[in-house]
């Protein structure tokens, strides 16, 4: 932003100085001469002024020295020594991204007994980890991690930071980004990288009514978090050739004012309302038991299972589970309706979700009027071979259920 | 002990629109209100006042309308409310949002404890808790849904994480950023308005401050441009398949892992 600006040692006569501006934009006030929110950037000050006092500049602003940072950093997410697989994500944007410009992917690893957790990070591709495995890091506190973070980046000094939209990342990143004095561009959705390292970050706003496209031009390193499941991961390389670097710091940089006495587990019901994933049984269904076709369904899906009145009123499923006007309202990200025929008591409760998917015979049927995917079929058929289609897929990658735990019930 | 709570004012809905021509938020005619989320942070404030006696600040910036909610916040029971207020302040990102609240509640007084709310409805990002905390140069921790213990030095906490509910004792001076529903909001008092009607706010610009440079402020102080916004890919079409039932389950097998709804372990 250009500027003007006044040299103090010049003023000589500032009641002749002020008078310059059309716009009284000028004040002088404790022997300074200053210029207030009136002016309009016409530059007369400058051609009808004295030579010397003030002065044109283009922009002020020192402009940073990409070429001094350089890769992209990964802040591996993890609770009690697993990796949350945000992560696995963030590696395989992160490796498209430093093909695009030539430079290295680097991970950050911190915590207490992690560092056996860093040859798994290796398959994903980073060229080097960063391990700060320490007793003060056992616990997430906020003074020691955005320590580790700082020290790490002073270390290798990134161009851009990935962190995982967690709980932890939400709060870590912005912390170090501000310690940067850089920005930070909170839940993405969408990443590029020019070639002069310049990240195009996408994230939505107003609750996700409109989409903005944010640029850091000036700063570095450039922060951006993303959520879970917004990017894929990338299948793992067999014989990966990225080293792992162990860091220290000093101890007396990890104190911190948090002290932690207690970590419970969470064993909270999720009510269909917060249910990212349901699947809803209607009249089509023939039999009580059929409810167990529905309900597999739903269990792959990592899933609830919900219903219509008339299944509720039959006693084949809990008032709970009840979608629409007499029921509960929901919202999922996707809903799949299976031989439901879409009464407007049933859509009121449920016509707002993100992904519509409805499995009817009959093709005349109205909830194919707000379904975004109308399936004209059997659910007979179709959801028995799609359950069997999942399973199989799931089974295919399941080599570490340790992590698959993680992953089916880490939502964030 | 004495508490700041930081608000800030929203447009009164989430669907806003924008000019397809110019790219450019339409705000016309949109109502404002204080973000929701503002309302739990300060209730959760109030709480202690009446407990422990602790005066209640609440701090915001924006352009002079938002004198509104701080009107809105002393019909609650706050008992004081500062507006950071100047041209040179507007078009702040996180980090510019963060840095002048900071210098504002370092002129405003010292605080034992701030309480920011999750997050806005509007910028949706839940940083600037963080970012101030940083600035501020004290601990912060976030998703606090429950309060157990205040004592003279510090408070004890239960955050709510994914998958864990984890119990932290923090020690004062420190920033909390609250869930929704960690207590009931109550509602305006009509008392309160009346009492407090003439009550001054005291307005901070840039020259109030310690840091002046308003190269640190605003769009110049904001690391981060927005190049464009534009509206979002809606799901408005709708699509009609037919066929077998194996390539109807094909299908849609293909269209669940295509957009993640299926994670494979690994």
């Amino acid at each position: 932003m250009p500027q003007i600006i006044i040299n103090q040692t010049q003023v000589k006569d500032p009641q002749s100085l002020i008078a310059l501006c059309p716009f009284d934009a000028l004040e002088y006030m404790d022997g300074i001469l200053s210029i207030n929110s009136g002016c309009r950037m016409c530059r007369l000050c400058i051609k009808n002024g004295p030579a010397g006092v003030f002065e044109y500049v283009e922009d002020v602003r020192p402009s940073v020295d990409k070429s001094l940072w350089h890769g992209i950093a990964v802040f591996a997410d993890q609770t009690g020594g697993q990796i949350h697989p945000v992560t696995w994500e963030l590696l395989g944007k992160a490796a498209e991204l430093a093909a695009k410009v030539n430079q290295p992917v680097y991970c950050l690893l911190a915590g207490h007994n992690v560092t056996t957790a860093a040859p798994g990070i290796l398959e994903y591709g980073p060229d080097e980890v960063y391990v700060y495995d320490m007793p003060e890091l056992e616990h997430y506190r906020i003074e020691p991690y955005s320590a580790v973070f700082e020290d790490f980046i002073n270390k290798v000094k990134p161009s851009v930071v990935l962190v995982g939209g967690t709980s932890v990342g939400r709060s870590l990143a912005p912390r170090v980004a501000a310690r940067f004095r850089t920005g930070l561009t909170a839940d993405c959705t969408m990443l590029d990288i020019r070639p002069n390292t310049d990240l195009d970050q996408i994230r939505p706003a107003y609750g996700g009514n409109i989409m903005a496209h944010i640029n850091t031009p000036n700063h570095r390193p450039q922060f951006a978090t993303v959520r879970y499941k917004i990017f894929s991961a990338p299948e793992k390389i067999a014989h990966p050739k990225g080293r792992i670097i162990k860091c220290e710091i000093a101890p007396a940089k990890l104190v911190s004012a948090i002290k932690v006495l207690e970590v419970k587990p969470k064993r909270r019901e999720v009510g269909i309302e917060d249910a990212e994933v349901i699947v809803v049984a209607g009249r089509g269904l023939k039999k009580q038991e059929d409810m167990a076709m529905i309900q597999k369904l739903a269990t792959v899906l990592d899933g609830r299972v919900a219903s219509t009145r008339s299944l509720i009123e039959a006693g084949w499923t809990d008032p709970k589970q009840q979608i629409g006007l007499s029921g509960r309202t929901v919202k999922p990200k996707l809903i799949i309706t299976c031989g439901v025929s879409g009464a407007i008591q049933f859509v009121a409760g449920m016509n707002n979700s993100e992904l519509i998917v409805a499995i009817n015979e009959d093709e005349k049927a109205s909830i194919f009027k707000i379904a975004h995917i109308g399936i004209v079929g059997d659910m007979y058929q179709i959801v028995p071979a799609l359950i069997n289609k999942i399973t199989a897929y799931k089974a295919s990658g399941n080599d570490n259920p340790a992590e698959c735990l993680l992953a089916c019930g880490g939502k964030v | 002990m004495k508490i700041a709570v930081c608000i800030k004012q929203v447009p009164g809905t989430a669907q806003v629109e924008i000019d397809e021509k110019t790219g450019v938020l339409k705000r016309d005619g949109v109502e404002s209100k204080m973000n929701p989320y503002d309302l739990y942070a300060m209730e959760t404030a109030l709480r202690f006042k009446y407990d422990y006696g602790a005066p209640v600040d609440v701090i915001t910036m924006g352009p002079p309308q938002c004198e509104a909610i701080v009107r809105e916040a002393f019909m609650m029971g706050v008992d004081r409310g500062i507006i950071l207020s100047d041209r040179k302040f507007g078009g702040a990102d996180v980090l510019a949002t963060a840095y002048a609240l900071s210098q504002g509640i370092r002129k405003a007084g010292n605080y034992d404890l701030i309480i920011c709310g999750k997050q806005t409805t509007d910028g949706d990002t839940a940083q600037v808790g963080s970012e101030l905390a940083e600035f501020l140069n004290i601990p912060h921790v976030t998703n606090v849904c429950r309060v157990l213990k205040v004592e003279e030095k510090s408070i004890t906490v239960d955050l709510d994480l994914p998958m864990h509910i984890e119990t932290a004792a923090i020690q004062f001076p420190c920033l909390i950023t609250v869930e929704k529903g960690i207590f009931e909001p109550r509602l305006p008092s009509f008392k309160l308005k009346l009492a407090t009607a003439d009550r001054k706010i005291e307005w901070l610009a840039l020259k109030d401050l310690d840091d002046r440079n308003e190269m640190h402020y605003g769009l110049n102080g904001s690391p981060t441009q927005v190049k464009r916004i534009f509206p979002p890919e809606s799901h408005s079409e709708r699509d009609m398949w037919k066929g077998s039932a194996s390539e109807l389950s094909d299908r849609l097998f293909e269209m669940l892992k295509d957009k993640k709804f299926l994670q494979q372990a690994r």
